[in-house]
């Protein structure tokens, strides 16, 4: 499989990168890892005329801290950050779902600000950035803006970005000794969750269980009133309206949604 | 577009359609074979090449994405006088093939593997070979492979085995 012909462009700078996107309008692409956007082309899923390739920007890379924050530049990739001191340290659920994507040579491309601007319901990282409650820094003609991950999946595949805006950087809170819990349920390995849950500080966030990853809002209603990890996570499916494929109907998903989500709450990783 | 890089420690420069993939160029540019196109949806491994040392899916990667930078396919893992590396030759001894297509594919995620982890145990070699399927169902002695290339088996149990 071929995609459809493009022109390459290679940005040097995130400004240069704007620039390249504010002159190709609505045809241009962002490239970095390529491993969400070159499948969907191969298939003519996607077919932009011009690719802007930002992987040799060197300031959309790298990790730092920042007050209360770590700040993940978007190029870094998955390996980068799950293999990071750092990260493991401070935001020990993110360096476990980073290396949860894929296999070794996907996150050896694939990239954080590639997955979460890619918005797959199933994916990792964006259920991951929503029960951590991070954020995501966003580059435009008009400066930088900074949209909550609550904010910032608005549909299927479709986020709060703007065709001629740019993904720059994540942000997510630090608390090393915060209790976690990531339960991820595949049939076949280097698979997407057939259903996903990612728990932190009383947050939980579900993949595969509706059009984007979401907040399971009655199960952290429930722990805030006291309720126990098991009382909590019977709300798990509470107004999801997750799809059916071969994997698994509607009423499995929403039982795996809460059996899993018990287990994350008790801190189980799997 | 023309691009400079590195293949197998050879330096090449050669003029390429943007769209072209990385196991195209590979197989059909450079004419080294040793990188199959297998699902051609990221799945298999079986374009898996070194990109800068680290293993990746040359199905899923441009010609272009690999400019400035290096490429080492199985091909080039064998030394100027044809002694191969001690991943191929641990899957040689411990019958770590079968038909033989997946083989460049795990050779090379093996060698990544052990670059980033010299001292794996079993399931950590089963889990850095989770994006190479092998469907003779040869994961045992693809297994036993790796960990004899690690050193983790004894010679006197590699050869029995190898020889069983």
């Amino acid at each position: 499989m071929i995609p459809a012909a493009f022109d390459y462009e290679v940005a040097d700078s995130a400004a240069h990168a704007l620039s390249l996107l504010a002159e190709h309008g609505e045809d241009a692409k962002l490239l970095a890892g390529g491993h969400s956007l070159l499948p969907m082309m191969k298939v003519r899923l996607a077919q932009p005329a011009v690719l802007v390739d930002i992987a040799r920007v060197g300031e959309l890379s790298g990790i730092r801290s920042d007050g209360g924050e770590l700040v993940i530049g978007a190029t870094t990739r998955h390996a980068d950050v799950a293999g990071s001191d750092l990260v493991r340290a401070e935001v020990p659920l993110l360096a476990y779902a980073a290396a949860q994507v894929g296999d070794p040579q996907i996150r050896h491309r694939g990239t954080i600000g590639g997955s979460l601007a890619h918005a797959d319901p199933s994916a990792d990282l964006p259920m991951t950035l929503l029960a951590l409650g991070g954020s995501v820094e966003i580059t435009g003609p008009a400066g930088v803006r900074t949209v909550a991950a609550d904010d910032f999946f608005v549909g299927p595949f479709e986020t709060a970005l703007s065709p001629d805006e740019l993904l720059s950087a994540v942000r997510v809170p630090r608390g090393g000794s915060v209790p976690w819990g990531y339960q991820k349920f595949v049939r076949r390995a280097n698979d997407w969750a057939i259903v996903g849950v990612a728990a932190y500080d009383g947050r939980v966030a579900l993949a595969s269980m509706g059009g984007t990853p979401l907040r399971a809002l009655a199960v952290e209603e429930a722990l805030r009133g006291g309720a126990s990890a098991a009382e909590a996570a019977a709300h798990a499916a509470d107004g999801t309206s997750p799809g059916y494929d071969f994997h698994a109907d509607t009423e499995y998903r929403k039982h795996l949604a809460r059996v899993l989500t018990k287990r994350a709450l008790q801190g189980e990783t799997g | 577009m023309e691009i400079k890089l590195t293949v197998n420690g050879t330096a090449r420069s050669d003029d390429v359609e943007p769209r072209l993939l990385l196991v195209h160029y590979l197989r059909e540019v450079c004419g080294l074979r040793a990188a199959n196109v297998g699902c051609d949806t990221t799945s298999c491994g079986a374009c898996t090449v070194l990109l800068d040392g680290e293993s990746v899916k040359s199905c899923t990667v441009l010609a272009v994405q690999a400019n400035g930078r290096s490429v080492t396919t199985a091909e080039g893992l064998v030394a100027e006088d044809g002694t191969m590396s001690a991943v191929q030759q641990a899957f040689r001894e411990n019958h770590g093939l079968q038909c033989g297509f997946c083989t460049p594919g795990m050779v090379m995620a093996a060698t990544s593997l052990l670059a980033e982890n010299p001292d794996p145990t079993e399931q950590q070699v089963r889990e850095g070979l989770e994006g190479n399927f092998c469907r003779c169902t040869g994961y045992h002695n693809i297994v036993r492979a790796v960990l004899a290339a690690a050193g983790k088996l004894s010679g006197t149990e590699a050869s029995s085995e190898a020889s069983a």
